[in-house]
């Protein structure tokens, strides 16, 4: 057997290591902004919150780069089997990481209203902890697509669990604030909205992680369909 | 060794023709196409082509044969009508089944199954004749037809080629002043003249522009509910966009064969991965 890739399908190859570069940027990024947009809000930093929103175009520029890059390879090198997953995969990850952009902007959005109000935030330490745990699986997310570990992958689907349930655990949290102390409604109002998007960052690395799930083992694990379910509809 | 077939083709060659007996594998009009391979090897001389294949061609549907070069691909379609043995030295082992029937079994007519099981080359091959004789050559010959019987067969044949619009006003003209395209289409047409169940295709486009790619594309679509179709091809993309099967051979060994669809998007084995991304072949 011989392994000798023609030029093209080296030139090929080059521009998807070129692709997976692009999206490690964008989940730099991603993750730098999700940080920062936790550390304006809990210490009411208007310049960092600031920061974060300016900062989000650079990802949303990004997105449209990594997307046309994507889109170029379809066409000219029409790929198959895991080159054809991974530049389908390379597609929804960018869309997701913009994602993300866009909920750290919403977090720091919020950071800035607070500080405006100047009202006194209740204390809820499991923000900070939910910020680590969606981070970490974003990271861990953009690992397994990138390195292809379909168990990786698995993984961050489970720990999206314990997220769901600190959100849940925040909420009742701030319930009882609100009815203990009415002027506590604002602020409980704008920490829950920081909650429901850290979820939803946490959600958007368990989609990458399915995505790096269907690249290594071309399964399709989302909706928690099972794959006998998928063979009758394919 | 004593199970090897030795090739007689010129035994063979002198038993085909119209008027001889047809065996019971050539004999089955109703015959749906289905072919089934086993355990079957070939050699040209000492060189093994292929290796105890295993394979199973479900009737009318299309099936590709994809693999690098020397693999086996075209030894595999033309072992289908038996026209690997007009090479001298060429012996096989194993059998190759058309609806239940082995046609390396003893009396089998090879011309007989040669109607049933059609071919198409990489070159398109008319005879320097009309358009019109290129067609009624085989229904003249096998069928005996003539007049309005063979001017019907003809025109159905052309018709189901998708060929009759454009020469159903040239009929008489040399069949050389085709384009290649549409050469490529009169040799299926002639083919399909012979009311065949199985068609083999060998590399059909590969020496075509691709607007008449596309034509003979769109034409294995529409014959696919009809016919057994077998297309060997280079072209991957073909092979997705035409198939509803597909054969991964290398070395002369039948690597993977399955449903298209998965194939070309999670293949099961890492040498068909290996080989539909470019990272070997």
């Amino acid at each position: 057997m011989t392994s000798l890739p023609t030029g093209g399908y080296r030139h090929f190859h080059d521009e998807l290591g070129t692709l997976k570069q692009r999206l490690l940027d964008m989940s730099e990024r991603a993750e730098s902004l999700v940080d920062l947009s936790v550390e304006a809000l809990l210490e009411r930093d208007r310049d960092k919150a600031l920061a974060v929103i300016d900062a989000d175009r650079e990802l949303d520029r990004l997105e449209v780069e990594t997307e046309n890059l994507a889109i170029s390879l379809l066409a000219l090198q029409q790929p198959l089997a895991r080159d054809l997953r991974f530049l389908i995969g390379a597609i929804k990850v960018s869309s997701d990481l913009e994602r993300v952009g866009d909920h750290a902007v919403n977090i720091a959005q919020g950071a800035v209203r607070l500080v405006d109000s100047h009202a006194g935030m209740p204390a809820v330490p499991a923000i900070s902890d939910m910020a680590r745990r969606s981070r970490a699986m974003l990271s861990d997310a953009l690992d397994a697509f990138i390195r292809a570990d379909g168990a990786l992958g698995r993984a961050v689907g489970k720990a999206d669990d314990a997220v769901d349930a600190l959100h849940d655990g925040i909420f009742r949290t701030l319930l009882t604030h609100m009815m203990g102390d009415p002027r506590t409604i604002a602020p409980s109002l704008e920490l829950l909205l920081v909650s429901r998007n850290l979820e939803r960052v946490a959600d958007l690395a368990t989609n990458i992680g399915e995505d790096a799930v269907y690249l290594a083992e071309g399964k399709q694990i989302r909706h928690r369909f099972d794959e006998e379910q998928l063979e009758t509809t394919t | 060794m004593s199970r090897i077939r030795r090739a007689r083709a010129d035994d063979e060659e002198r038993m085909s023709g119209p008027g001889r007996t047809r065996s019971a594998a050539t004999h089955d009009a109703t015959g749906q196409g289905h072919i089934t391979v086993e355990r079957f090897s070939a050699w040209f001389g000492a060189t093994r082509a292929l290796t105890r294949i295993d394979l199973d061609i479900p009737p009318r549907s299309v099936t590709a044969v994809i693999g690098p070069s020397g693999c086996g691909k075209s030894t595999l379609l033309r072992a289908m009508n038996r026209l690997n043995e007009l090479i001298p030295g060429a012996s096989t082992d194993g059998s190759v089944r058309l609806d239940g029937t082995d046609i390396y079994g003893p009396g089998i007519d090879t011309s007989t199954l040669r109607q049933r099981v059609g071919m198409v080359f990489q070159q398109s091959n008319p005879f320097p004749r009309s358009v019109f004789d290129n067609v009624a050559y085989g229904p003249r010959l096998n069928l005996g037809a003539s007049g309005t019987e063979l001017e019907g067969r003809v025109e159905q044949a052309l018709r189901r080629a998708a060929l009759w619009e454009e020469t159903r006003d040239r009929l008489r003209e040399g069949a050389l002043e085709l384009s290649g395209g549409q050469q490529q289409r009169l040799c299926i047409a002639r083919a399909l003249a012979n009311d065949p169940q199985v068609l083999l295709l060998d590399e059909p486009t590969s020496a075509l522009d691709p607007s008449a790619t596309q034509r003979i594309e769109e034409l294995l679509y529409e014959l696919r509910r009809e016919l057994t179709i077998v297309l060997v091809t280079h072209n991957l993309q073909q092979a997705a966009r035409v198939s509803e099967r597909t054969v991964f051979l290398a070395e002369g060994a039948l690597v993977e064969a399955g449903d298209t669809r998965r194939l070309f998007t999670s293949p099961s084995e890492p040498r068909t991965e290996a080989f539909i991304t470019g990272r070997f072949g």
